[in-house]
Parts: C-alpha cells; structure tokens; sequence
C-alpha cells in the first residue's frame, strides 16, 4: 500500500493551489511515498506522554500598545501589483 | 409532525482600537481603498504580526461581560485558506486556546428570561474586502483597508429556539458590547454581522438535525427573515421525508429566500497550526481582575436595578437602557433632581425628542444632566410650570443656555402673585358671563375653560394651581 | 600576515582597521570587490543583484567622514553582500524566485536597519536556493552558484552565494539565513565561518519566512572575529519580532581569547555514523584532539534522539512553509500569471509556473501533513520528537559547555550529483538540523581539507545564549590552525 496516492497528491495540489502536470504528479507520488516512508520513523517513539515543542524559547505576552500610525502610501503597495484599478487590486473575476 | 427549532449563532464584532490586530496602522472604517494599509497588512514577504494589547483586554471584557472563563494559557493559530481579500493565505485566529470559553448570557423574549450558553469567544483578524468591479464580470477588485482589524467571534451553544429568541439573543449580545464600548457594533458599516446554524428536530427529540449555516448577515431584520424562511424550508423537507442537505447558504434580500452556495463546497480544510510567528499569552488572575474591575453595569443588571430603585415601569426602563449613554445621562439627571419618574418623563419624552430634531444624539447633547436636572428642579420649586418647561427645553436645546438664563431673559418665571393672578380671573369671570352661570348651574367641567382663559392673559406663566384654586374660590363664593 | 593577500581577501576586522589608519580608502576597498565580482561572478553566479550605485556612494560618504576624522562603528565602509531573502529597501529581493522576481521590497528587513546604521558598504544580494530549500544553491531559479574551490562542486545551500562570495572574496562577509543548516553547511563546504545565532537572538523582522519556527539570520565571514563583529551589529530584541529575545547582548569580541582550559566540549557518539566520509571524519578527530592538548576536558556524550531529527524536521520546515509560502498568489506582488481567466486558475497557474520543483515538492509535503486528518499523525508527533530533541540538548548540556561535530557527512558534493534524490540531499543535514530543532546557537568553522582541496568544516553547539562561549573555543582553534587564511585559488 503506497504512502501517498496519485488521487491524494491532486487533493493536496488543489488545496496548496498548485497547478502540476501530469509527469510532475507522477514524480512527486513517488517522492512523497518515499519521503513519507522515510518521516514514518518517528512512530517507533512513544510520546504519548510528550509535549509538544512549538516554541523553543519561553517567550510569553508579547505585545504592541494600542496606536495609530501612518499608513504605508497607496501609491507604493499597488505600484507592485500585478494589476490595478483605480486604487484597488484587481484580480481575475471570483467564480463562486 | 411538530418541529423543535434548534438555532447556534456565531456573532462576529470589529473591535474599536486605535490600530489593527498586529500592525499600526489605524482602525476606521471607510476611506478611499487602500489607504489603511502597511507592509504588515498586506502579508509582504518577511513581515511579522505583533499583538494589540488593547484587543486582548476587549477580548477578555466582553467574555467576562458573558460569563466566560477565561483560559489561563491561550494562542493563535494559522487558518489556512485561498481568497484575494486574505493577504498571506491565512487568517490569524484561535482554534484550540480561545481566550474565553464556557459562558452565558440571559436575556428576555416577550417578558420571559431566556438563558444562551455561550461555547467560546475568540479574537482574530477580519479581511479586507473583494469588491464586484463594476460594469465588468471578468475581474474583482480588492481593497485592503478593513483587513487586519480586530475581530471577536462569539459562538453560542445551539440553544435558541425560535428566530425570534435567536434575535433577541443577537440583540442582546449587541447591547453588551456597546455597553463595554469594545465594539461599533455598526451593522451597516458591517462591523457586528453573524452566521447561523438552523436546524429542526421532531419536538423531544434529543438529537440534533442536519444543519444548515446561513452566512454573513449584518441586519436584524433579515436575519429574522432568513431564519423563518430555513425554519419553513427545513421543516417543508422533513414532512415530505427528504433529508436537509448540510451547507452553507445564502440569504437573498431581494426575493427574501435562502440559496444554496454553488461552487465553493470545495469541503474546507483549513490546515490549522499554531502560528509561530507569535507567542503565547498566559493571563493570570491580576489581570482578569484587573478587567472584571473596569466592567461597566451591564445592560440587563442595570434594567433591574432601575426598576428597583428608581420605582420605573419595564417599558421606560428598556427605553432608557438602550444605550450606555443614556442610561448613565438618565441617572445623572435623577440623582441630582431627586424625582426619578420626572426625570424619566423629561428625559424619554422631550429631551429625546428636541435631540431628534436637532439632528443630535445624548453624547453630544447640549444639555448635560444637570442642566436638564436644575430645570427639572425650577418645575419643582415653582419656579416655572411643566408647560413653560418644555419651551424652555426646546430653547435650551437649540441655544446651549441654562434653564436659569431662558427663562430670566424671556420672562418666563411663574406668576404666583396673588393679587396679579386674582386680577386676571376678575377680567375672566367679567367677559364670560355666561360660562359663569354654567358653572353656577353645576356644570363644573366649565372650569377648565376658565383656567385657559387665565392662562391665556398670563401668557402661560400664573401658577397652574394657584390660577385653578382662587379659581374655584371665586366662582364658589359668588 | 594575510597583509599580502588582496583587499577582497581580507577579513572585515583588518580592513577596518586599516580604514581608520588611513592605510586604504573605503572607496578603494569597495572598488576592489566590485572589480572582484566583475572578473570571477559570471563564473561562480554568487551574487543575484550587483548594487554597485549604492555601494558606492555610501564607500565616498564613508570616506568623507574618516577625513573629517568622524567616530564610526566598527563595519563602516566593509563591502557586505546579502543574502537575497532579506528585505532591503528599494532592492530586488527574490528569493532566487520566478514568483519574486519582479519584487522591490518596499521596506528593509531589521538585519539591514542595523548594517545601514554601520554605515556597511551594500555589494549586492546573493545567491541561494529558492526560498532558502536546498542544500546545495542547485535550486535558485536563476542559476547554480558554484564552490569556488572546485566549480564542479556545489557551495552547499541555501546560503551558497553567501558562503561562496565571502570564500572568493566577491563580498567581504555576508548575512545569510539557517532554517537547517543553510549557513553552516555551505561554510563548511566554503571554507568559511558561519553562524546560526541562538533562536531569537537577531530579528526575523524582514528575513522572509521559509519556516518560522526555526529560521534564523546570521554572519559568513572569512574568521571567527568577524563572525563577532557582525554578531555585534545584528542582535537584540525587536519589538516588531515577537519571538525576539529580550535578552541582554554581550559584546562578542570580549569572547575572542585563545584559551580553552578547563572548557568542557561534549563529543556526541550519534555524530560519527557509518556513512561520513574518512577525510571528514578525520579532520575532526583531529580537531577534539588539538582541543584536548589545548586543555580542553573531551567528553563522550550521547543524543539519543539525533537519528530522528531529519524527520522531524521534514515536518515542520515543509508544514511551516506551505502556510509561509501561501501569500505568493499573484495579488498584490511579484509574478502573476499572464493566462488565466477566473481566480483559482490564476492561483494555480502562478504558483505552479511560479515555484521551482523543490519548493513545489515541501509544499506538497507541508499542506499533506497539514491536511485533515494527518495533523496528529505528522505535525504533532513531531513536535512532541522535537521535545525529545531538546531533552537530549538539555541533559547533555548539564555536562559540557560545548559540543563539538562535524557539519556535513562529506565535504562539497558535485553539480547534479544529488539532485534527483531529495531525500539523500534531505539526510546530508543531519548534522545541523538539530540545532535549529533545538533553537541552540552553532558555528561551523574550516578544520581541514581534503586531499584533493576541498575545505571540511566543524561545528561547536552553544547553549541558548551563550554564542560567547563557542565563539571562544571556535577563536582559540581558529588562532591555533592556518585554515582561515586559506583561499581558493580563481
């Protein structure tokens, strides 16, 4: 039973939204599978009893005061865009 | 069969701090598009977010105002999903560690105490916007402004029973909150807006329905609508033996139906993790106190209190509960005139009434508590009548001035001279004749038009009471 | 000394010192090591953006201001080039990206507020792999960069320009980043030193992300001293970094005394595996034994969870990094697709013709181990290994002061060599990784060659913190050996 199914890795494409041909799916089936089969070393521990690690340092209430300062000027956000419109953003029409 | 409705609301409020979650940029509503945006904001390559203390404590207000515990160890974590308006691909918000959870409100329906529990309040970041590019369909324009806002998102336990309590819960949820004065709890502008989940259930069932999730609505009314519409949909489904269909639906304002969302049934999957760009927050007992301690009377113990002390009707009392503003405007005028129900009738009645048509609301009135208190004050002492008083108001209102500086500039002090007032009433009984005989006859009810008649001469200043009782005195003795 | 060795070859601590003695201009230097990148870069390809306007005119400002016999911080005038995944201001900064290849960044990264205030001499930004994946520089969408001691070989990665431009003197010192390994591992291929900083000790503000958790920004330098001169202007807590540090900075050249008694250094048995490369593994057996002699106290120690750690970290940097990596959409910066016509197909498109293959495959590896249902079984289970990792750090740390290993199973691997198997490329950091699992601080400085003349590399481990203390062991080697006054020959 391969870690990783053709099938999954279109599922996982779609969700990262990736486009990927056909030879790239195949590739990365193959990859994955083996990177997986690889990762699933770590079921040989037991960490039931382990908590997890998501922040090495115990850093704790971290904060900013509560103020207002000048924005950024429009001007130089939308000059990086892709594409715009009168001030705004545009992108490709939203299928809903 | 007999339906139970079984309603959940996720009520989703803009927090008004000065600036956005994680960056400085300021928190306001409006303005040309894209002009409340930074590096921050906009998910630029490298940025960081660091955490509005000031949303924290609002957070933490509004929970405490519901009854919640507070969770001691709380953090952030990334909810991962693909739309124009959601700069870096994830918003920021609290899957596993709310700040608040395990809350409840009460709240009346028809003069009954409804109880809602309250699952959990969380803080995250609100979107920006993806605008319909007018005149064209094949693009979408973006605007970045609202994005990065704080957002709490209050999701109740499915125990409203009807769209009507589920109103009443939203309502009174709303009131908390301006209460706290966390929030705008603007609707139009879509700064407190909900989603619902509806379902029915054969009346004692225990079980839950399959739900549906009606999304985005920011207006009471439609709110109710969409509610009853699912309520009649659903219930349509169940009796012909279909099965609801679990999804999202929309609420269509023009032809007052719900749709079915297409495309988007993509099943979410958002991918959530801790996000650690940020740290955790550890709240000890100090600081809940230290906000249990700045809350404010709520809406409902206020009610109650009013009712209590001030000896009110629940109808008036409602009225001046509705907002935080002029309950305390209210009470101001109350304690320092010493007539709580004068107070209320000046208050409800006239005042609000001169605001209105002045174009103003109680916070920026003209006439603060004590000057509606030392008018209130010169009813009591005679100095002028309740007719008087409310010319006097209206002036008051439109100029600014004290009740004490109208009513000297105008002359308006009430007339309890006797000699002036029995003068006047000589001339009445002298030029009405005929109603004199009237009331001889024992038609007393003439004396009304008596005391107008005087009223009218003195231009509205003698004394009502002294005018009615040398009144009755002279028509008796003759 | 090396006085005779051309101004690009040079440490930063030299020519500082020769700025102020009026023995060379600042002008002159910059010159230098533009002219250097002119004669060997299309060669090598260490830098991505030449930045020779700026570069210049801040080497004159430089120049006036040492005339007018101004105080100046210890970097004003070195020619420092930056690794191209930090924000500069008005720059290019891609990332080796197609998906950034048109982004100016429009504010600096805190790094770079900080070197503008030393008045450093910007060369330009440097090569890498795309988003700092890679080991082996292999992965820059616009070109390899090559070692400069054999351009057969590869300068390791991400941070191979970096590595590769301080080594054949296309840049003085350099900044780059280390999520696994990304500065270690090419010093050591380079014959440089490089150091990761305790996490949390220099701000991310500005670095762009590849998996948070773990990324961390720090110096390559031709000797230890310049490692702490550069450590000294890039620290310290930042409040538009909430996982900074607010942790007191030493001064680091205070560290750089040549002695080691009584200094206990902790040799881990998990380090030298089956499978590391003789000449490596020699080099630095040698260099414990150097140590020894020095007065150092040798101690056997064991991280009983260090085989776990490439797994682990193939987790998290990849689950990290999907999410990191989601904002380049084609919204709002950088490549957009010129063919798409609803939305999900222009975010499918540039990201697909936007991303190379290794970014393409972590991101497939990060979103599965994100997705539903796996989060336990991937993400979680290796945070709690990560738990375990540290454990190991901890306890062995109770005991020794520092730990000593080699960087990398083998000295520099040629062009190609490794390219169609990720995961043998993923297990040749096995040795750095752990660190970064860790949040500990490490360095990798040159303690031998090869017999065909590739440089080998050692790495000293530091409790969190302590940078100090393994920059010390690290100046007492340096001091001890000839290896950094090597340079290849171009």
């Amino acid at each position: 039973m391969p870690r990783i199914t053709l099938e999954e890795v279109e599922y996982v494409a779609q969700l990262a939204r990736l486009e990927l041909t056909e030879a790239e799916k195949r590739t990365l089936t193959e990859q994955l599978g083996r990177i997986l089969d690889y990762i699933a070393k770590l079921n040989e521990l037991n960490t039931d009893a382990v908590e997890p690690t998501s922040h090495v340092l115990p850093i704790r209430n971290i904060f900013r005061e509560d103020e207002a300062r000048d924005p950024m000027p429009r001007e130089e956000a939308l000059r990086l865009a892709p594409a715009r419109h009168d001030g705004y953003y545009e992108v490709p029409r939203v299928i809903e | 069969m007999e339906f139970e409705v079984v309603i959940g609301l996720e009520i989703h409020a803009e927090l008004k701090t000065r600036g956005k979650l994680f960056t400085w940029t300021a928190n306001e509503f409006g303005g040309e598009p894209n002009t409340r945006i930074d590096v921050i904001t906009l998910g630029m390559p490298g940025v960081l977010p660091v955490l509005n203390r000031k949303a924290v404590d609002y957070t933490l207000a509004a929970g405490l105002a519901m009854n919640c515990k507070i969770n001691r160890y709380s953090r952030f974590d990334r909810k991962h999903y693909f739309y124009p308006d959601l700069p870096k691909g994830y918003q920021i918000s609290q899957k596993d560690y709310p700040l608040c959870y395990d809350g409840w409100i009460e709240f009346d329906v028809n003069g009954e105490v409804r109880r809602c529990r309250i699952n959990r309040i969380h803080l995250e970041e609100d979107a920006g916007k993806s605008i319909h590019a007018e005149g064209r369909d094949d693009v979408t324009w973006v605007d970045f402004n609202r994005c990065g806002v704080p957002l709490i998102e209050i999701v109740s336990e499915p125990d409203l029973r009807s769209p009507e309590e589920a109103i009443a819960y939203w309502r009174a949820v709303k009131e908390i909150l301006e209460y706290l004065d966390v929030s705008d709890c603007n609707m139009e502008e879509g700064s407190f807006r909900c989603d619902a989940n509806i379902s029915l259930r054969p009346r004692g069932s225990q079980e839950f329905g399959i739900r549906t999730e009606l999304k985005n609505m920011n207006s009471f009314r439609f709110v109710q609508q969409a509610l009853e519409y699912e309520v009649k949909r659903q219930a349509e489904i169940l009796r012909s033996g279909g099965q609801v269909v679990q999804e999202t639906r929309l609420f269509d304002v023009e032809r007052g139906v719900t749709r079915g969302m297409r495309g988007k049934e993509e099943a979410s999957d958002y991918r959530y993790f801790p996000e650690p760009d940020l740290v955790p927050i550890e709240i000890d007992e100090e600081w809940i106190e230290r906000i249990r301690r700045s809350l404010p009377e709520l809406p409902r113990a206020k009610r109650l209190r009013f009712m209590e002390q001030y000896g009110l009707p629940e109808q008036d009392v409602i009225v001046l509960t509705g907002t935080r503003a002029l309950a305390d405007y209210y009470e101001a005028v109350a304690q320092s005139c010493g007539d709580p129900k004068a107070a209320a009738n000046w208050v409800m009645g006239d005042l609000i009434g001169f605001l209105r048509e002045a174009g103003r609301s109680i916070e920026d009135s003209p006439v603060g508590p004590e000057a509606l208190a030392e008018m209130i004050r010169m009813i009591q002492d005679g100095t002028i009548s309740g007719r008087i008083a409310k010319e006097v108001l209206e002036q008051m209102v439109a100029t600014g001035k004290s009740a004490t500086q109208i009513v000297e500039e105008k002359g308006l002090r009430q007339i309890s001279d006797v000699t002036q007032i029995e003068a006047w009433i000589d001339q009445v009984i002298a030029e009405n004749p005929a109603q004199v005989e009237q009331y001889r006859s024992g038609k007393t009810k003439v004396l009304g038009y008596f005391v107008g008649q005087v009223m009218r001469l003195s231009r509205g200043k003698a004394n009502p009471q002294q005018v009615n009782a040398l009144l009755r005195k002279k028509l008796d003795q003759q | 000394m090396s006085t005779e060795l051309p101004l690009y070859h040079r440490p930063a601590h030299e020519l500082s010192a020769a700025l102020r003695r009026g023995e060379i201009g600042t002008v002159e230097l910059a010159r230098a090591v533009f002219e250097r990148i002119r004669a060997v870069d299309e060669k090598l390809h260490t830098y991505l953006t030449v930045t020779e306007t700026i570069g210049m005119e801040t080497a004159a400002e430089v120049d006036r201001l040492l005339n007018r016999g101004e105080p100046l911080p210890p970097l004003a005038g070195i020619p420092i080039g930056i690794k191209d995944v930090i924000c500069t201001r008005g720059i290019r900064t891609t990332c080796a990206s197609k998906i950034l290849e048109p982004f100016v960044s429009p504010y600096d990264a805190t790094v770079m507020r900080k070197l503008h205030l030393q008045r450093i001499v910007l060369t330009g930004k440097l090569n890498m792999d795309e988003f700092a994946m890679g080991s082996s520089n292999e992965n820059s969408a616009f070109g390899p960069c090559r070692n400069p001691w054999d351009t057969d070989r590869v300068p390791g990665g991400s941070s191979g320009g970096s590595a590769a431009a301080v080594a054949a003197g296309t840049a003085i010192a350099a900044l780059g980043s280390d999520t696994g390994g990304s500065i270690r591992q090419p010093a050591a291929f380079c014959g440089v030193v490089g150091m990761k900083p305790t996490y949390g000790r220099v701000s991310r503000f500005g670095l762009v992300a590849f998996a948070s958790s773990l990324d961390q920004i720090g110096p390559l330098t031709k000797d230890v001293t310049d490692c702490a001169l550069i450590l000294n202007a890039i620290c310290g807590h930042d409040r538009y970094d909430s996982t900074s540090a607010d942790v007191p900075v030493p001064d680091f050249t205070e560290f750089l005394i040549p002695e080691v008694r009584g200094l206990r250094i902790g040799i881990p048995q998990e380090y030298f595996i089956e499978g590391i490369h003789p000449e490596v593994e020699t080099a630095v057996r040698r260099a414990i034994e150097q140590l020894s002699e020095m007065g150092a106290q040798i101690e056997e120690i064991s991280l009983p969870h260090t085989e776990y750690a490439v797994a682990t970290y193939y987790i998290i940097a990849p689950a990290e990094a999907s999410s990191n990596l989601a904002r380049y959409d084609g919204v709002r910066y950088g490549y957009r697709t010129p063919n798409a016509e609803d939305l999900i197909e222009m975010y499918r498109k540039t990201r697909g013709e936007g991303f190379g293959p290794e970014v393409k495959r972590r991101i497939m590896i990060g979103t599965y181990a994100l997705s539903s249902g796996y989060y336990d079984a991937y993400y979680l289970k290796a945070q709690k290994v990560r738990t375990l990792i540290k454990q190991d750090f901890d306890r062995a740390f109770e005991a020794v002061d520092v730990i000593l290993t080699p960087v990398t199973p083998t000295p520099a691997f040629r062009l190609g060599e490794l390219v169609d198997d990720p995961l043998q490329m993923y297990l040749s950091d096995i040795f750095t990784i752990p660190a970064n699992l860790a949040g500990l601080p490490g360095i990798s400085l040159p303690c031998g060659q090869t017999r065909e003349g590739l440089p080998i590399g050692m790495q000293l481990l530091g409790k969190p913190f302590d940078e100090g203390t393994i920059l010390r062991v690290a100046y007492a080697f340096e001091q001890a050996n000839p290896y950094h006054r090597l340079r290849p020959a171009l």
